[in-house]
């Protein structure tokens, strides 16, 4: 039995994982493809959040699972047109410093539109309570989410490696002045990749909205796992990504399960460890710009 | 999508962008700093600073406090003042412990208070207190509930408006033994990891123990976890008889909503709950007993008038930290105007004579001499049954007062004998 409730921790962080994903991904692009690292990244999950309450005041849990990334998506293309893109061949420090700003703007935005106080965002009956494969407890919510999931990460795979599109973004990753010199030019293709990111990240604020607080700083909060899970899979890598967010979540669970009081401190420790013995991350690819 | 970049470019020339842009960051910056505190105003002002978590997992409770506090300096200022000078009291947010006392010492070297008051994280309130002491000024501690700030860590220059743990523990550990949850019964315990949530712990094991249930499990929680699937799990497999919660702000409402997402059979209470937590988690999604200081549904001529006025001035229905610091002002405004005095010393002896105060409950409060605590009345809480509510703010059914009418006020708080309190 004890072994049954330990294989259920597992899968539980499993589910966990794959909604880590949704904001580690986008994050781990931005950061590939335009070399930013996007401190923002929380903000456009937290309004996520809190614009899909506003949705679903008019049209209903179903159809803002789809308009909300949409509308935050438009947002991204002002954020890296009238932002990013000034800072693509700038000093990092620059970009950390206005998106580090920029996501306390977005806070303050979010306090001064919608109060301090935390929100209720509920999920729709059909999807409370729990089902029972065997005997795992799975909520069904968050079964549904980690279809979404699924769906929308075969969806990115298929972008990026069966498409022209997707070609360009990976070489431009590596080389973006070799792909210059073929003629292509970058610019449209980064606005896709951060509108793409952001677009992921507003779907998680959807999400994860029913299960948990939606309040101002919630994109704060998720900033610091998304981190965690990005520097554990590796610069540049799909599938580094994808490993390190089922493992954060996995260990969590592992660690709650024998430890409680430790669930929070496992990630840093399996960063920390990671970090150590292969200060490039799991599966990450060895970037010439960055070294 | 070229074009579309092209079109939105036009629309906002680049002039306009950079004012956007300032502006938003001007906005940001001043509502960082809290609000505007006239601190170039006369010299006659009294100035009061005060304290309280404004972000983090109690930040939603410490703008309610702002908001309370606020709607009574302009109620005490608009009616003359106290002895005829302005109230002017600096809110800040105290972020975290350390902060909160560094911030409590510049207040009073630099900004010249004349007093502290405020806090709702225990921690901080400690560290507040430490300050307050070491510079001989009074510190009103309002919405922090550890019973060791009022007991071990208590000192002569603090004193405590919020009703202690103990008495959170008592006013929903007697309806749980009423209702027959707690003997010969298995309890699991989830608990804040913080000062606040140990010492929930300790009081809510001592009554158990005393009334014959078992505890099965107690698990700490760090305050910034926001998924508790893998402690549902747990629970699932302890298979208890009663869960019983010791957590702490937004906490409890990711654990309320997650209880009823994987929709576990156990019942669940718990010893605290604030009603913008409460109103959070959503209807359909709460059950069990929870404890209160005050709620909006009091049925008292005071606090009809207060929840009315609060909600014309902010459009919206004031939770338990706006009432509470809305009656810590004018506590502290009755003390000077009977003192006719700011003087620390003069306060401390009016407190511990244990006058009385109207708090806009049916029964006055007063400071016990000895450990410096509010003596009140305290409210369990429930649920009301699916359907019955109206409107979002209106789901959660109010008991009678505890202790009741009849019976001493100090009936569910620490006895002298119980507290480690030495002044």
């Amino acid at each position: 039995m004890e072994f049954v409730f330990l294989l259920e921790q597992v899968v539980n962080g499993l589910v966990l994982g794959g909604y880590y994903l949704l904001l580690a991904l986008g994050l781990s692009l931005i950061f590939s493809f335009g070399g930013i690292v996007n401190l923002a990244h929380g903000a456009f999950y937290a309004l996520g959040a809190y614009v899909s309450l506003e949705v679903m005041k008019h049209v209903g849990f179903g159809p803002s699972i789809f308009i909300t990334p949409l509308l935050v998506g438009l947002l991204g293309i002002l954020f890296e047109r009238y932002l990013l893109r000034r800072f693509y061949t700038a000093d990092p420090i620059l970009s950390l410093l206005v998106t580090f700003a920029l996501a306390m703007v977005a806070e303050q935005f979010i306090r001064m539109v919608w109060g301090a106080a935390p929100l209720a965002s509920n999920m729709p009956e059909v999807f409370k309570g729990r089902t029972m494969l065997g005997e795992f407890m799975f909520s069904k919510y968050r079964l549904f989410i980690l279809g979404v999931v699924t769906i929308v990460m075969v969806g990115i795979w298929l972008l990026l490696h069966k498409t022209a599109f997707g070609r360009v973004v990976r070489a431009g990753a590596q080389r973006p002045d070799m792909v210059a010199a073929l003629g292509i030019r970058l610019q449209p293709y980064m606005t896709a990749v951060v509108v793409l990111g952001v677009a992921t990240a507003a779907l998680g604020g959807v999400m994860f909205g029913p299960i948990a607080v939606v309040h101002p700083a919630m994109g704060t909060e998720i900033m610091t796992v998304a981190f965690v899970v990005v520097v554990i899979g590796g610069l540049g890598s799909f599938w580094g990504v994808v490993l390190a967010a089922l493992l954060v979540g996995v260990v969590r669970g592992i660690t709650i399960h024998f430890q409680p009081a430790a669930g929070e401190a496992s990630m840093y420790v399996l960063m920390f460890l990671v970090l150590i013995f292969r200060p490039r991350g799991l599966l990450g690819e060895r970037i010439e710009r960055f070294e | 999508m070229g074009s579309d970049t092209k079109d939105s470019s036009a629309l906002l020339p680049s002039s306009k962008r950079r004012n956007v842009l300032m502006a938003g960051a001007a906005l940001a910056g001043a509502s960082a700093l809290g609000f505007p505190t006239f601190v170039f105003g006369q010299v006659d002002k009294i100035k009061i600073g005060h304290l309280t978590p404004l972000t983090g997992f109690l930040g939603a409770l410490g703008e309610y406090a702002v908001m309370g506090i606020r709607m009574a300096a302009e109620e005490i200022n608009a009616a003359g003042g106290v002895m005829g000078r302005q109230l002017d009291v600096m809110s800040e947010d105290s972020v975290n412990p350390q902060v909160a006392s560094s911030k409590a010492q510049r207040m009073i070297e630099r900004d010249n208070v004349v007093l502290l008051m405020g806090e709702i994280n225990s921690a901080s309130a400690l560290t507040i207190s430490q300050v307050a002491a070491r510079n001989k000024k009074l510190f009103l501690s309002i919405g922090a509930r550890s019973d060791a700030l009022r007991g071990k860590d208590c000192n002569r220059y603090t004193f405590h408006v919020d009703i202690p743990v103990t008495v959170m523990v008592n006013a929903v550990g007697q309806a749980l033994v009423r209702d027959n949850m707690v003997k010969d019964k298995k309890i699991y315990s989830l608990t804040a990891d913080y000062l606040f949530g140990h010492d929930l712990s300790r009081q809510a094991k001592k009554f158990f123990a005393a009334n014959g249930g078992n505890q099965i499990g107690d698990e700490l929680v760090a305050t910034d976890v926001t998924d508790f699937s893998p402690y549902l799990l747990k629970i699932r497999q302890a298979k208890p008889d009663l869960v019983a919660t010791n957590l702490a702000g937004n906490q409890v409402t990711n654990f309320v909503k997650q209880y009823a997402e994987f929709g576990l059979p156990y019942p669940v209470v718990g010893f605290n709950l604030n009603t913008a937590d409460a109103w959070a988690a959503g209807e359909g999604n709460l059950g069990g007993i929870w404890p209160t200081v005050w709620h909006h549904d009091l049925q008292t001529p005071g606090s009809k008038a207060f929840v009315a006025a609060f909600t014309k001035k902010y459009n919206k229905v004031p939770e338990n930290h706006a009432w509470i610091e809305y009656v810590s002002l004018k506590i502290l405004a009755q003390a000077m105007n009977a003192t006719k005095s700011t003087d620390t010393e003069k306060l401390i002896a009016y407190f511990e004579s244990e006058a009385q105060f109207d708090i806009l409950k049916a029964r006055k409060a007063y400071f016990r001499s000895w450990d410096h605590q509010l003596m009140q009345e305290a409210f369990p809480f429930t649920v009301k049954p699916k359907g019955q509510a109206k409107g979002k703010y209106d789901f959660l059914k109010f008991g009678e007062a505890v202790p009741a009418a009849n019976q001493p006020l100090e009936l569910l708080a620490p006895t002298k004998a119980e507290s480690l309190c030495k002044m």
